[in-house]
This record gives structure tokens, sequence and C-alpha cells, in this order.
């Protein structure tokens, strides 16, 4: 029961705040929202006993990509009125294509769902069971390929956003080598053929 | 208790909102790259959802490489965001058919 009570306030915090990221007009504030977002969803995987990945969400999502969000908004002066200047125009179709989807996922889960969500709720995990230990059996042992790509994958985004946001000044006097050696001899020294002076 | 089915509800509203954000926001990139990351997040639900009640932890793996793939797109989102910035001084997504052939 009281488990109960949890879940839905976790979840009616986690509606509320995607509906102010969703409507928020000034984009600072949606980032805000945005990370009660996460804070919220990880508190809700808590109760799921995903524990590691609760606190991945936290550390990584709340710690590193959302201040990464904060200081583009900050950095970048965006007038926000003019963007958000026709929101109600578009906002019925929004309204019309998310109530036509909403309706058919609860449709297969409620309806026709062969029973699958009405499912035992499983027993809680003992005490001593350490969900970060679990996880990495598996990833280490079944999917270390795929863990490696994942590797590969955040590489490349480091060195794509590097050279995406890598601008040069043009007072630099950085040593260009490939300049350096394609010159040829003929561009810097010129043979002149004359005669000779006698006086 | 809770059971899947309420999981499953929260997860397809979050999702469903998500959807609506973009409709509302699509001049606006910023708030387009955010109502991606919502989204993302209503699945990563499911996934999380799914792997406790089915016992099986290869769900919560997907979710680990999902947000690997999602922190590594708004990586580069944001730097393509910085470069339009820099040479439009705008970010709306209208300016952005200037490529068309």
């Amino acid at each position: 029961m009281i488990e109960l009570v949890i879940f839905y306030w976790f979840a009616a915090v986690l509606i509320g705040c995607a509906l102010g990221v969703v409507c928020m007009r000034n984009p600072v504030l949606a980032v805000m929202f945005l990370v009660t977002c996460f804070v919220t969803s990880a508190a809700i995987w808590l109760m799921l006993e995903a524990e590691f990945l609760a606190m991945t969400l936290v550390l990584v999502y709340v710690g590193a990509v959302m201040v990464l969000f904060l200081f583009v908004v900050m950095m970048q002066d965006i007038e926000s009125a003019t963007l958000r200047a026709r929101f109600a125009r578009n906002i019925w179709p929004g309204v019309f294509v998310g109530g036509i989807s909403v309706i058919e996922l609860l449709t297969v889960v409620w309806v026709r769902n062969e029973g699958l969500p009405m499912a035992a709720v499983p027993q809680p995990h003992p005490a001593d069971y350490s969900n970060t230990r679990e996880l990495g059996e598996i990833l280490y042992t079944e999917h270390v390929y795929a863990f490696e790509l994942a590797a590969f994958v955040l590489l490349l985004a480091i060195v794509a956003a590097i050279v995406l946001t890598m601008r040069e000044r043009p007072g630099s006097k950085r040593q260009d080598i490939g300049a350096q050696m394609s010159v040829r001899s003929e561009d810097r020294v010129r043979i002149v053929k004359m005669d000779a002076e006698v006086d | 208790m809770v059971t899947l089915a309420h999981y499953l509800t929260l997860s397809s509203l979050l999702f469903a909102i998500s959807i609506v954000g973009i409709f509302i926001n699509r001049k606006n990139m910023i708030l387009l790259v955010m109502c991606i990351e919502l989204m993302l997040l209503a699945v990563n639900f499911n996934f999380i959802a799914f792997s406790r009640f089915l016992d099986d932890t290869a769900g919560q793996v997907f979710v680990f490489f999902i947000l690997t793939v999602a922190a590594a797109e708004t990586a580069i989102g944001l730097a393509i965001l910085v470069v339009l910035f820099r040479t439009r001084r705008s970010i709306n997504v209208r300016n952005m058919s200037s490529m068309k052939g």
C-alpha cells in the first residue's frame, strides 16, 4: 500500500515536470524541469530494483549531460519570445497525435495484453543481492562486444564535438605541417637568367 | 501492489507528452533535443520494468547502451547547435533549410 502511494507521488511529479519541460517559455527553466524529471525517474528505477542504473542516471545524466545543456542554454543568448510566438498554432496537431498514441499504447497495455501486466509481482531481492555485480557479470561476458562498441561511440562523440566547435582564429601562428610539406622550391626561389653585366 | 501495467502506463504518458512537445516546440532546436531525451527516458522505463517483472538482466544492459548513445547524441547535437548559433545568430529550425540543393 505504502509502495503504491510512493509510486503515485513520484509518477505525478514526473508527469508534471515533463509538462513543465514541454510548456516552459524560458529554456533555463525547461532544463531545470528536465533535471527534476531525471531525478524522479531515478527514484522510480530504485523501486524497480535497478540501483546501478538509477545512480548512473543521476551521476551521468544530471551531473554531466544536463550541465552541458545548461551551459549551452546560458551561453547562447537566445531570444525565446520569438521562437514561442506561434506556440498556440501548433498545439492542436500535437495534442491530437499525442492523444492518439497514448490511447493506442494504453489499449495495448490494459485491454489487449494477454494477461501480461497482471503477472505476479516479483519478490524483492534479498539484502545481500548486488545489482551492480549482476549487471557487470552479464555486461563483461555476454555483451562485451557491444560494450566495446559503446566505448567507440563515446570516443566518436568526443572527436565530433571537438572538431565541430573548434575554430581557427585568424591571427594564430600555429604551424601547419601539411602546408609546409607541400611547398615546392619554385614557389619560393625564382631563378632568373640574365646576361652578365660588364662595366 | 504496483504492477507492470502501472509502469507501462507511466512510460506511455511520458512518451505522449514528449511527442506533444516536439509538435509545440518545433522551432527551437534545444527544446527538440530535450524532448528526444524525454522520449528515450520513457523507453528506458519500459526496458527496466520488463527487466524487473520478467527477471532478466538483459533489459538493464539495453538501458545502459541507450544511455550511452543518448549522451553521445546530446553532445554532438549541442555541438551542432553551438556552431549553428555562431554562424547564424539563431537556433530557429526554419533557418536550417539553406543546405537544400
